[in-house]
């Protein structure tokens, strides 16, 4: 018999925290099965953010630091700087990433950074409750939108890998999808080419991950990927949207 | 013929395995429940099972491994 | 006889970081300190190392976490509204117990303030600026040659204890030139490895985590306890001043940095007429020196706690004096300078209201 499937090594052998059906689990394996294709374990410092996988440091084998809200591609340049040959990404959500860390993230790209970002757009505030993201779509019902989300109230939805597809710096820039197997496949193949940019050393990468929050959503988690389909992906289409490697 | 294990005591019932089996063999076992208090999801009848491993690549707790 | 240079306080501090084996500074423009970034872009590149102007006081601050954490010897420098930004940052690197170096060339506040010299982020550096319980090592040099010696010493105390420490400077002393001597510079490679690092498992070990997050809260307390432990053994071992005549004084003006050499000249005017004055300087902000205060307490009729700002130093000479004796408080603030015959005059004044009986 041979193994078709198992846990990847750089994936801890834990229960993770993530409620039921929570695509976070989905995304983590992925980032772990690409290390471990990389054979890059040993060399892997990884960067938490402040939100539900806040505590990531407990799902990996790897080194993690754990960065303030918003703060993680600062840290994550600061560890570079010191260890440039070491592969260094954050792991953000979308209120880490484009609310309280936007300039963090437009400058680690405007300076060409040589770190990958992996982007969790769940269009939600998960771990304090379902408030609005800024990847909110217009419309959505969250804690903080309980009317739905306003334009004149609340702007528009932020389209992060159109916006940082902009900045010279930035070397390879992708949104993928986890709602279905073959999307799933293609995520693991974007977390490998961000990840193989930068250890050729390329500049900035970032892969944006349409993922679902079935608990603050309020629907059951395969539903939840159906209405991701059908909602977020026209708001948030998927594809390649800077490739300069 | 392809086996799949479920860690059960690893699964929060949270169905998505079974939405994208090929073969619809992959159900939530109502019999029994896991030491987290769902009912895990197990393969109902491996013979037809093809080994296709979308099950555990949906998992979001990795609890499936696939042999062949 | 060592070289001597001629240096700004802001470039002499970048160079003795350097030859402490700082290789990574993290930076952003801001009046009275900008020199210390613009001589940490000249030169680091040089010595093999980064200097980064980030986009941000906030993100400065996050790198130095990122790369303290990464096992190198890290800084960061600016002034008062940006080390306020920087206050969540530092909260993060002591509840890390990660070790850098912060300098504050201190400038007139609150709000965007002046840009002239000050004391008035006393409180901010000794109790705390950011979050939770926590300290920094605090040092206060007032003089160019102090300062260099004092930013060796950071880099060293902050290893040893794994905390965050700064260097308290103004604007007048990041501005002003002085002649200094430079110890020997020290390889980053020749300092002890720091085996808590996320340097890369190699495999070879289990992963390090950099983390302040414990969401059990009988960890984080016991933490908590500890980390003041080890503040209790700073408290014992690291405090620094200096006393000048307080052996048969009758007064002393307690002061710190600028201020401090400031009332020396009112003190020399003072002792040329026979009044028994001394000065106590306090180094190390915190560990603060109470214990020299309360041992001279006994003796003295009153202390005078002079300072740029609106009296900050002063109620911790209060609390180290416990009522033996007067503190009176005598500053300018909002980046004006204490003058000497300012000082002269309070301290007479003090004097004859001891004399006349009044307190």
């Amino acid at each position: 018999m041979i193994t078709v499937f198992k846990r990847p090594h750089p994936l801890s052998d834990v229960s993770n925290t993530y409620c039921p059906g929570c695509t976070h689990g989905i995304v983590h394996r992925l980032v772990a099965e690409v290390i471990e294709e990389l054979g890059a374990e040993g060399d892997t410092i990884g960067v938490a953010p402040v939100g539900c996988s806040v505590v990531a440091y407990n799902f990996f084998e790897f080194d993690v630091q754990q960065a303030a809200h918003g703060r993680a591609p600062a840290v994550a340049t600061g560890i570079k700087r010191v260890h440039p040959d070491k592969l260094v990404f954050t792991y953000q959500g979308d209120g880490d990433l484009a609310a309280i860390g936007t300039a963090e993230t437009v400058h680690a790209a405007a300076r060409g950074e040589n770190i990958s970002i992996i982007f969790i757009n769940n269009a939600i505030y998960g771990m304090t409750g379902g408030q609005m993201a800024p990847t909110s779509l217009v419309g959505q019902v969250t804690q903080t939108t309980p009317y739905g989300r306003k334009i004149e109230n609340q702007g528009y939805p932020i389209k992060v890998s159109e916006m940082l597809s902009t900045i010279e710096g930035a070397a390879y820039i992708e949104r993928v999808s986890v709602d279905s197997i073959p999307n799933i496949k293609k995520t693991k193949a974007a977390i490998k080419k961000a990840f193989e940019c930068q250890l050729d050393k390329k500049g900035f990468s970032l892969v944006e991950v349409l993922s679902s929050c079935p608990t603050n959503w309020g629907m059951e988690p395969s539903e939840a990927l159906k209405w991701l389909r059908e909602n977020m992906i026209k708001q948030y289409p998927l594809g390649v949207y800077c490739d300069k490697r | 013929m392809a086996v799949v294990t479920f860690n059960e005591d690893r699964c929060k019932g949270c169905g998505l395995c079974e939405t994208v089996c090929p073969k619809q063999i992959v159900k939530t076992a109502t019999d029994r429940t896991n030491v987290k208090g769902f009912h895990p999801a197990a393969v109902t009848n491996q013979a037809e099972c093809i080994g296709c491993a979308f099950c555990a690549q949906i998992c979001p707790d990795c609890v499936i491994t696939v042999e062949k | 006889m060592a070289e001597k240079f001629l240096m700004k306080g802001n470039e002499a501090v970048a160079e003795a970081a350097i030859r402490s084996g700082c290789r990574y500074f993290f930076g952003y423009p801001i009046t009275p300190q900008t020199e210390l970034a613009a001589y940490m872009a000249k030169n680091m590149p040089k010595r093999g190392g980064v200097f980064l102007q980030a986009e941000s006081e906030i993100a400065a601050i996050n790198m130095v976490y990122g790369a303290a954490g990464a096992g190198a010897r890290a800084m960061t420098g600016s002034s008062s509204p940006g080390i306020s930004l920087k206050q969540e940052g530092i909260s993060y690197i002591a509840g890390a117990d990660l070790p850098c170096v912060i300098v504050n060339m201190a400038r007139g506040g609150p709000g965007l303030g002046s840009i002239q010299g000050s004391q008035a982020d006393y409180f901010q550096a000794t109790k705390g600026g950011g979050h939770g319980d926590y300290h920094m090592l605090v040092f206060a040099p007032n003089s160019v040659q102090e300062l260099v010696d004092m930013t060796a010493r950071a880099f060293d105390k902050a290893d040893e204890y794994r905390m965050p420490a700064m260097i308290l400077g103004d604007g007048m002393l990041g501005q002003m030139m002085e002649p200094v001597e430079f110890f020997e510079p020290t390889e980053p490679d020749a300092l002890p490895k720091k085996e808590w690092a996320t340097d890369g498992t190699g495999m070879k070990r289990k992963k390090n985590i950099i983390n302040s997050l414990y969401l059990e809260s009988e960890i984080l307390e016991r933490l908590n306890i500890e980390r003041y432990e080890r503040y209790k053994r700073i408290c014992e071992k690291e405090p620094l001043f200096e006393e000048i005549n307080t052996e048969d004084a009758e007064i002393i003006i307690a002061a710190y940095g600028m201020s401090a050499r400031i009332a020396a000249s009112a003190a020399d005017a003072l002792r040329s007429e026979g009044v028994r004055v001394g000065i106590i300087r306090p180094i190390t902000l915190w560990p603060f020196p109470s214990e020299i205060f309360a041992r001279r307490a006994a003796y003295v009729k009153a202390f005078l706690c002079v300072e740029m700002s609106m009296g900050q130093m002063v109620e911790d000479v209060r609390l180290a004096v416990e009522g033996k004796c007067p503190v009176y408080f005598y500053g300018r603030t909002g980046g004006m300078t204490v003058e000497p015959d300012a000082v002269y005059k309070e301290v007479k004044r003090i004097l004859e209201l001891k004399t006349a009986g009044g307190i």
